[in-house]
């Protein structure tokens, strides 16, 4: 490989910059929403940004840490849970929210101590008995009162409107904060040791990666993350019923978004969210044939397109708009070709 | 007819090409020593003459039929069996499991569990350890044995002196020696270019996945190997003659 | 002695757990894949035998003799239309596909059923109940009696099978080395689809006699795989009679939380194979290492050969 002088070595490329731009603009949008937009479209979007961390943490987890796991329903009911607990003890409301993210994402440096020693459909299927016995230990607190369930009360304190956009708000700014944060963790050293693990886990050790402790940083992060959206989701929903929080469903609905959306990519999942927010609005009344058909989408591209929609984009366009990687400048040509050849 | 007949084949690993229009026809009872220095396509050639690899180009025929596509375990029954590079045992089961598991999957023959012990009777004490526990030596005999027990028409061996003591591999080609005598044809991979010389009635050198020397064992030098082994015709060649 | 009637109560449970850990474990053996959907099967299982004696007026005993090959086609087709092209995705793959494949199946039973609790029970006439009483708190059912032995049965065949047999060897070999095996003639993918309807014929069984002991519903399948996975992790992973310890031990300890607590049955289970999950990960390493040292003698392995 010779490299010609007309080439270099680029993150932002002016289209990137462009794109950029206008996710700026659309954020700007998107943060005066309760003020814009009906009543039940704030309350949808509100949803929506909760599916979106739901897919963003879960696809940092499986397609940055190849950690599969079908027990995030353990971090989404334990926050919706902790937010209540928190409530009930006198924290005031939004706050008790996102400390019951911190504190589930505390809570999994615990439990990943345990599990992260488990691999692949160990780690998976030991998730969900953690997400079930979260549950059943639940369950037993008398706040709960079992599978009755119970309430956010102290959102009662708010009018309707008010309680609206400021979740809305909440909501949102813990997207932004989250995806944020993803995008530089997979921007900065941990990226590139996430990235070496999941190509080669020993070849990654032996070159010095810390790997239980990158899996480990991965683990909270997608925990809390999972948590907060749960929190958030209760914020929307204000009744708690655990059995609703604890359901593998939650799993369910991230691995459609992530696989559909592409799996191990940035913009993936948040795509997958969009989608999966739209097939919800259009199909979601018809009740048990929609879940059939999320199963089937998700056995579809696991089999057929592991790489989702984004993934089939960038494959033809492959220059990244959210820059996570480098671009060389010139060579985009000759790499594609090659490329080609390799598969 | 040839046995064996291999056409302009080419073999890939990804980018790099393992083997290059290699061109090969054998005779039935003959003995073949393919040489050639590491990477030189010698292990990939034979993986894809025995169906473990698949040729990106070119034919095999193999007694007569067009062999090219088909996959590795329906080349068995017709004659052909690979010792892979390693050994390569089932190292959890047994000596006798290795053996009888490899059994009636290939042709009918002499080959059975009792006339294959007799030719590698190191095995017979083995037959309930674990493959996995054997010496090295004991451990290619099995891999061998193995083979036999589909009573290949077409024996190919890759390596079978690969870190071994002496003895050992002494001790394996006085029971190779046997084979050509009951008719099966053998192309076998050999560092030891003496050794292969000696067993050998043809010797085939690989250079960067091409032919570069084909010849009688009998009337090919060390120099003339060695000359086609490094591609160079220099004095070094000559050298290591003496 | 009701605490000894609920172990004893827990043995009967856990050899159902066995039955349906040992399909799980021995396909994991096998392919290196854990099916996620391999509760869902079970209980698609059971609701074929559910069909059969509730329309058709079959009794679940000969039932069986008709869903076991209908599962086992089922099993074969899975492995080629599934399993096949999710091993060569990657590590990832097959748990995304078998997981998609479980919330179809699951959905698929509840549009057909509706969210009705079963059984199989009602169909079996007095062996539902009959029991024999071996003192006053102490009580063994028949039907529980039939399942422990049916499993100490299939576990044992299961090994002898492995053990013995040619097919068996041919399992074994394609397990250890499938890029290997076709060098001595045999099809690793035949062998995968075989294996797999083997262990749905084995589910099958096991679904059976969870419909016949207990209820289910359409979404029974995610647990019994929990319960499945976690017989096999207290056993320990490999042999197929730690499998029947682990499903017994699980079982005994599901009933004695349930002896302590009402909600303690789950719980227990769930607590006990975490247990036993953590000894085993910051223990079990220095654990082997006492009980190799004091078993072997020190000898160096020769040459010992790489496993694939």
């Amino acid at each position: 490989m010779m490299a010609a002088p007309d080439m270099r070595v680029e993150r932002w490329t002016r289209r990137a910059q462009g794109f950029v731009v206008s996710l700026l603009l659309l954020a700007l949008v998107l943060a005066f929403g309760p003020l814009l937009f009906s009543a039940g479209i704030t309350d949808r979007l509100s949803e929506l940004f909760v599916y979106v961390m739901l897919a963003v943490t879960w696809n940092l987890l499986a397609g940055y840490g190849g950690l599969v796991s079908v027990g995030q329903q353990a971090f989404f009911g334990l926050g919706a849970y902790l937010a209540v607990r928190l409530s009930a003890a006198g924290v005031s409301v939004y706050p008790a929210l996102l400390l019951a993210g911190l504190m589930t994402g505390a809570l999994a440096l615990a439990i990943g101590e345990v599990m992260l020693r488990l691999e692949g459909g160990e780690f998976a299927i030991g998730m969900w008995v953690v997400a079930e016995l979260a549950h059943l230990l639940v369950n037993l607190d008398p706040l709960v009162q079992g599978e009755t369930g119970t309430s956010l009360i102290a959102l009662d304190a708010f009018s309707a409107a008010a309680r609206r956009a400021d979740t809305y708000w909440a909501a949102f700014a813990a997207m932004v904060l989250l995806l944020v944060l993803v995008f530089a963790v997979l921007r900065g050293r941990l990226g590139t040791a996430l990235q070496a693990i999941r190509d080669d886990e020993i070849a990654a050790a032996s070159l010095g990666v810390r790997v239980l402790a990158t899996k480990r940083v991965v683990f909270m992060l997608a925990a809390g993350g999972a948590a907060l959206a749960g929190a958030l989701w209760l914020a929307t929903a204000i009744t708690f019923q655990p059995h609703a929080y604890f359901s593998v469903q939650w799993t369910a609905y991230m691995i459609f978004m992530t696989l559909v959306g592409g799996l191990g990519t940035f913009e993936g999942p948040v795509i997958g969210a969009v989608l999966f927010f739209t097939v919800e609005w259009l199909f979601g009344a018809s009740g048990v044939w929609y879940l059939i058909g999320l199963g089937a989408a998700a056995l579809g591209f696991a089999l057929f397109a592991p790489r989702g929609l984004w993934g089939a984009f960038t494959e033809r366009f492959p220059e990244r708009l959210l820059p996570l990687g480098y671009h060389v400048v010139g060579a985009r040509a000759a790499a594609a070709a090659g490329g080609g050849e390799e598969r | 007819m040839p046995l064996l007949t291999v056409e302009n084949l080419t073999a890939t690993h990804g980018l790099l090409h393992a083997v290059r229009g290699v061109d090969l026809a054998l005779a039935e009872g003959e003995t073949l020593a393919l040489v050639g220095a590491n990477g030189a396509g010698k292990t990939t050639l034979l993986r894809t003459i025995a169906g473990a690899h698949r040729a990106a180009l070119g034919r095999i025929r193999f007694d007569g039929a067009d062999i090219t596509l088909l996959p590795a375990h329906r080349r068995v029954p017709l004659g052909i069996a690979l010792v892979p590079e390693g050994r390569r045992l089932f190292a959890g089961m047994t000596v006798a499991e290795n053996l009888l598991v490899a059994e009636g999957r290939g042709r009918a023959g002499r080959w059975t569990m009792a006339t294959v012990l007799d030719a590698f009777p190191q095995l017979r004490p083995k037959l309930k350890s674990r493959a996995g526990d054997l010496s090295g030596g004991q451990q290619q005999a099995a891999a061998i044995a193995r083979a036999l027990m589909s009573n290949p028409r077409l024996l190919l061996l890759d390596e079978v002196s690969l870190g071994l003591s002496p003895a050992a591999v002494e001790q394996l080609y006085v029971s190779l020696a046997a084979l050509p005598a009951g008719g099966t044809t053998i192309v076998l991979v050999e560092q030891d270019l003496g050794r292969a010389l000696g067993v050998a009635d043809r010797v085939v050198c690989l250079l960067e996945g091409r032919i570069t020397y084909e010849g009688r064992a009998r009337e090919t030098t060390r120099a003339r190997v060695l000359e086609a082994y490094f591609g160079v015709s220099s004095a070094l060649g000559a050298g290591a003659d003496r | 002695m009701i605490f000894l009637n609920q172990c004893l109560q827990g043995i009967f449970l856990g050899a159902y757990y066995a039955l349906i850990a040992c399909s799980l474990s021995f396909l994991f053996g096998v392919m290196r894949i854990i099916n996620l959907a391999h509760g869902s099967l079970a209980v698609l299982a059971a609701f074929l035998l559910f069909v059969l004696a509730d329309r058709y007026g079959l009794s679940p005993w000969l039932g069986l003799v008709l869903v076991i090959p209908v599962m086992a086609a089922l099993g074969f087709l899975l492995q080629i239309l599934v399993l096949e092209r999710s091993l060569k995705g990657g590590l990832l793959v097959p748990l995304l596909s078998t997981f998609g494949l479980a919330i179809v199946i699951d959905n698929l039973l509840f549009q057909g059923f509706g969210a009705d609790t079963r059984s199989l029970a009602p169909y079996i006439g007095d062996l539902s109940f009959a029991s024999w009483s071996l003192s006053d708190d102490i009580t063994v059912g028949q039907l529980d009696v039939i399942i422990l032995a049916a499993a100490v049965a299939l576990l044992g065949g299961l090994q002898l099978f492995l053990a013995r047999t040619r097919l068996g060897r041919t399992i074994r070999a394609t397990a250890e080395a499938p890029e290997i095996v076709g060098l001595i003639g045999i099809d690793a993918r035949a062998v995968y689809a075989l294996s797999t309807a083997l262990a749905m014929a084995l589910a099958t069984v096991a679904g059976a006699f969870l419909a016949l002991r207990a209820t289910f519903n359409p979404y029974s399948g995610g647990m019994q795989l929990l319960f499945a996975f976690e017989a096999v992790v207290i056993g320990g992973f490999g042999s197929l009679w730690g499998t029947l310890i682990g499903g017994i031990l699980l079982g005994v300890a599901q009933n004695l939380g349930a002896f302590v607590n009402p909600h303690g049955f789950l719980i227990a289970g769930h607590g006990f194979f975490l247990a036993i999950l953590i000894a085993r990960l910051y223990l079990g390493p220095r654990l082997a290492r006492l009980r190799l040292a004091r078993l072997r003698p020190r000898r160096p392995r020769p040459h010992a050969a790489r496993p694939a």
